[in-house]
């Protein structure tokens, strides 16, 4: 029988590896799973690669994890943050890598990524410096950049509600990058708000069908990032 | 010249105000952080836009009061907002589809320069230090039909924006429609920059000499008159 629950986040993220390539949801604090980067630190691996559109804000959530040196290499388009010099410092000193994809690339990268589509050709970045060294076609008259696809061995999403099955819906903009991270990841990892049992969820408001979910884990009241970083707090 | 007075032209306020005036009724618009959110508090009451955010929200509204915040639902600026009647939500790919399928009618940024061939810089200065970041601004250039530049007409260092050619890394290249600055109004033509319209207390010479691209002037150049409450 299918069961994708898990009785902790310990178990949940146990299948993580050193040297993982890693998709993590959220937009800012936005659909950030933070109890489950939380846990990454506290499992300590290290050498990980991170996709994510940022690069984490304050001390906490995935500042936390950059902080704690287990990141390589991040893969994003906004790493600037106004209350975090966590990154902005190791990268600095050369101690951390940055791959830096405009938004619209990085999601369609993504979205390719878990459809089987290995590169697609687009005009965003054409004749700027994020286009340097890469392959540049004219079709119908217009030139167009060559990008490739991304995928991951893990996703770690926030979801709002998740039934047993692993049918996800989101709450308002913290949906961004979760449903195209859990199509490109081997193993996609939800934290939901509220975990139901299956035909609990209207099929109509499916938003991540539960194919692309693997492991889920019910954190009923997930730490705010915002409220985390006004009280000072840095993790662990 | 009027250095000696102080500040000349428009208030940012004001610039705002006139690249309202430009959207029409009915437009679905990205507004970038910043000044151009401005942009939203001055658009004529008859006329219906709607707000698109890269983040994944078409419809949203001004920032709520606080007891109605959701760290959830937030702008591309990640700044608290709210929902209008027909919002909707979708993932990022979604959104850029949106995007760059040119289903927007404007998008409005700031920047850095401007070249009179439309070419935008406004995502680094490339200096070895800066923390390069672009977000979603080259895909929203790319895509979307028209875009609107909200910008001072020179730096805090009294620098011309509006090029010959950019000095600074490219956002891209030949997108820029129109150009608001608080001197004027600048259309990006085949010929170069045209000014179509003059901030109240400037000459046409007085913005020339403070641009670096020489500038064709408008048969029907207009003073701009802003309403006396902004």
């Amino acid at each position: 029988m299918i069961d994708k629950i898990c009785p902790s986040v310990e178990v949940a993220i146990a299948g993580i590896k050193e040297g993982a390539t890693i998709m993590v949801g959220g937009f800012g604090e936005a659909g950030s799973p933070i109890e489950l980067i939380h846990a990454l630190i506290d499992k300590g691996v290290g050498d990980l690669t991170i996709i994510n559109n940022n690069a984490g804000n304050g001390a906490v959530g995935l500042a936390a994890l950059i902080g704690a040196g287990q990141v390589r290499k991040i893969v994003c388009s906004y790493p600037r943050s106004s209350n975090s010099k966590i990154f902005s410092e190791l990268y600095r000193r050369g101690e951390i890598e940055l791959e830096l994809v405009p938004q619209g690339t990085l999601a369609e990268r993504i979205r390719a990524g878990g459809a089987g589509i290995p590169a697609f050709y687009t005009p965003t970045s054409l004749g700027t410096p994020l286009a340097e060294g890469k392959e540049v076609r004219e079709i119908k008259g217009r030139n167009y950049v060559l990008e490739y696809n991304l995928t991951a061995d893990i996703a770690l999403i926030r979801a709002e509600k998740a039934d047993t099955l692993g049918n996800l819906t989101y709450n308002k903009a913290a949906r961004n990058f979760g449903p195209i991270m859990a199509m490109a990841a081997t193993t996609t990892i939800v934290q939901a708000r509220e975990v139901v049992q299956a035909g609990e969820i209207n099929p109509e408001v499916v938003v991540t069908p539960g194919l692309f979910v693997d492991q889920i884990i019910e954190i009923t009241n997930p730490a705010i990032e915002s409220q985390l970083i006004n009280e000072g707090v840095s993790y662990p | 010249m009027s250095e000696s007075s102080g500040k000349t032209g428009l208030s940012r306020p004001q610039v705002a105000w006139r690249a309202a005036q430009d959207l029409v009724d009915g437009s679905v618009v990205n507004l970038g952080i910043g000044i151009p959110e401005m942009v939203a508090d001055f658009v004529p009451d008859d006329r219906q836009i709607i707000y698109h955010t890269e983040n994944g929200v078409l419809g949203f509204g001004p920032r709520p009061a606080p007891e109605d915040e959701d760290p959830d639902l937030i702008n591309a600026g990640k700044k608290p907002v709210s929902l209008l009647p027909g919002a909707s939500f979708f993932h990022h790919a979604d959104s850029f589809a949106m995007i760059r399928g040119g289903h927007l009618d404007y998008c409005i940024l700031g920047a850095m320069q401007v070249s009179e061939d439309g070419n935008l810089a406004n995502w680094s200065t490339g200096a070895p230090d800066a923390i390069p970041a672009v977000g979603g601004a080259m895909d929203l250039v790319a895509g979307v039909p028209n875009v609107f530049i909200i910008t001072d007409h020179v730096t805090r260092k009294g620098q011309p924006k509006l090029m010959k050619a950019c000095t600074y890394p490219l956002t891209a290249v030949g997108v820029v429609k129109r150009v608001f600055t608080d001197y004027g109004v600048f259309d990006v033509t085949e010929k170069g920059f045209r000014i179509t319209e003059i901030a109240p207390g400037l000459t046409v010479s007085e913005v020339e000499a403070k641009t670096d691209a020489p500038l064709e002037i408008s048969d029907h150049l207009k003073l701009i008159e802003t309403p006396s409450n902004i």
